[in-house]
């Protein structure tokens, strides 16, 4: 049986960390609302983009299509690029995108593929480190940045870019979570070399003039449409990292709450107890006289 | 006067969205202005203004650098890499464009990309002559 003190300080300590969840949980809704903007306004860009390319794309086959597109040809070594926040205490999110990457690892190891792995954000790396240490090319630190944009996007494009270039990888896919709501987000693989060209996109039969020419105009766009995905991934990952951070702490905080209510009762017992007991002992003393 | 949908989008979010009567666009082979019935085409853009005439005789100046612009039949589509305001550009802002395009020159290996970053490069330089003259006049 605990003394009176023990819970009294079990109580106080559970009540700090309750402030401490409550706090947590709205900063992340007031970031969330920033992120989730963001998100929301990088999307007609991307978007517009999708349907550009395709239109292009269409035009473009065979041989005289870019790598970018028609890939090198083989698949041997796959690049996993895998997108998780900076920071922990938001639930599964992280452990549920570095799932998702691991069993696609798994996946193609099996099948005899050469792996790497490039982590932009140190969560993934910390998960990913215990089984694919060897295989971790670099790992892409966020955190100094506040608000992350196009700049940090270009970046992390640029070296998947020159990997691709110096022959690093054959395809790369890009591991992300996508924000549908602040209790749902959805951990998604998306394949960005070669280029996954959306066939359901509108489609317009016109015809257009291209200046430059189509190959050029294409050569510029698909560099950027990589670093559109990019930026695309990073901030819903953003939006998704502080949804489910809210949702975590809510339950956090409710479940102190909870703990504080069960813990008062039990103290309130106990000392009531102790009162009975001390009135038994002075009573029967007094009759003992 | 005839109308059509024209949109201006940067990766961060829409800068200008709905009904116009002409914009005049500085692509890369040299600056256009498109009207509405306008042939569809694609092409690529190099740092300059876009002006953009609106249906109520004011007309609005964005400052883009770099892009591609789609005019398809009844609506115009600008992707910019880089849009703002031109009201938000100033000298300090083009020098750090500036600058940023030249540390990128610096440190790229590939020559087709090295080519594109020195056209880059010059595209600014001349717009900043632009700019300059433009604020003094």
């Amino acid at each position: 049986m605990p003394s009176l003190k023990d819970l009294r300080n079990r109580i106080a300590s559970v009540k700090a960390t309750q402030k401490i969840t409550k706090a947590m949980q709205m900063v992340a809704a007031a970031k969330l609302r920033r992120a989730q903007a963001a998100a929301e306004a990088a999307r007609p860009y991307a978007e517009r983009m999708e349907t550009v390319l395709a239109n292009l794309a269409s035009g473009v086959t065979g041989s005289s299509a870019p790598r970018l597109i028609s890939g090198t040809g083989s698949d041997k070594v796959h690049l996993l690029v895998v997108c998780t926040a900076e920071r922990g205490l938001c639930g599964a999110f992280n452990s549920s995108i570095a799932r998702l990457a691991r069993d696609k690892a798994n996946a193609l190891k099996a099948e005899n593929k050469t792996v790497k792995i490039i982590c932009v954000g140190k969560k993934g790396y910390d998960i990913l480190k215990r089984q694919f240490e060897k295989d971790i090319l670099e790992v892409i630190d966020l955190r100094a940045f506040k608000q992350v944009g196009y700049v940090n996007a270009e970046g992390i494009a640029q070296n998947i870019l020159a990997r691709f270039a110096a022959g690093e990888f054959d395809v790369a896919t890009l591991f992300f979570s996508k924000f549908k709501s602040v209790i749902s987000q959805i951990p998604t693989a998306q394949r960005i070399i070669p280029a996954e060209i959306p066939t359901d996109a509108p489609k317009t039969d016109a015809v257009y003039d291209y200046e430059p020419d189509e190959s050029e105009i294409l050569e510029t766009l698909l560099p950027r449409n990589l670093t559109v995905q990019v930026l695309r991934a990073i901030l819903e990952n953003a939006a998704s990292e502080q949804g489910a951070r809210m949702s975590a702490m809510d339950s956090a905080t409710r479940n102190a709450g909870e703990m504080i209510k069960k813990q008062t009762q039990l103290y309130n017992r106990s000392r009531q107890a102790m009162i009975t007991k001390e009135l038994i002992e002075i009573i029967s003393g007094a009759e003992a006289l | 006067m005839a109308t059509f949908k024209f949109e201006l989008v940067s990766p961060e979010r829409i800068l200008f969205s709905g009904d116009v009567v002409s914009v005049i666009i500085p692509s890369t082979e040299g600056e256009m202005t498109v009207l509405a019935g306008h042939a569809p085409l694609v092409a690529t853009l190099k740092a300059g203004i876009v002006f953009v005439q609106t249906t109520d005789q004011n007309g609005k100046e964005f400052f883009v650098n770099g892009g591609l612009v789609e005019v398809n039949h009844g609506a115009t589509t600008i992707l910019a890499e880089q849009g703002r305001f031109l009201e938000d550009v100033n000298a300090a802002v083009l020098d750090q464009e500036i600058l940023t395009a030249e540390t990128k020159l610096a440190g790229s290996h590939d020559e087709d990309e090295q080519k594109r970053l020195h056209d880059t490069l010059v595209q600014l330089r001349e717009f900043k002559h632009v700019f300059e003259q433009r604020k003094a006049a």
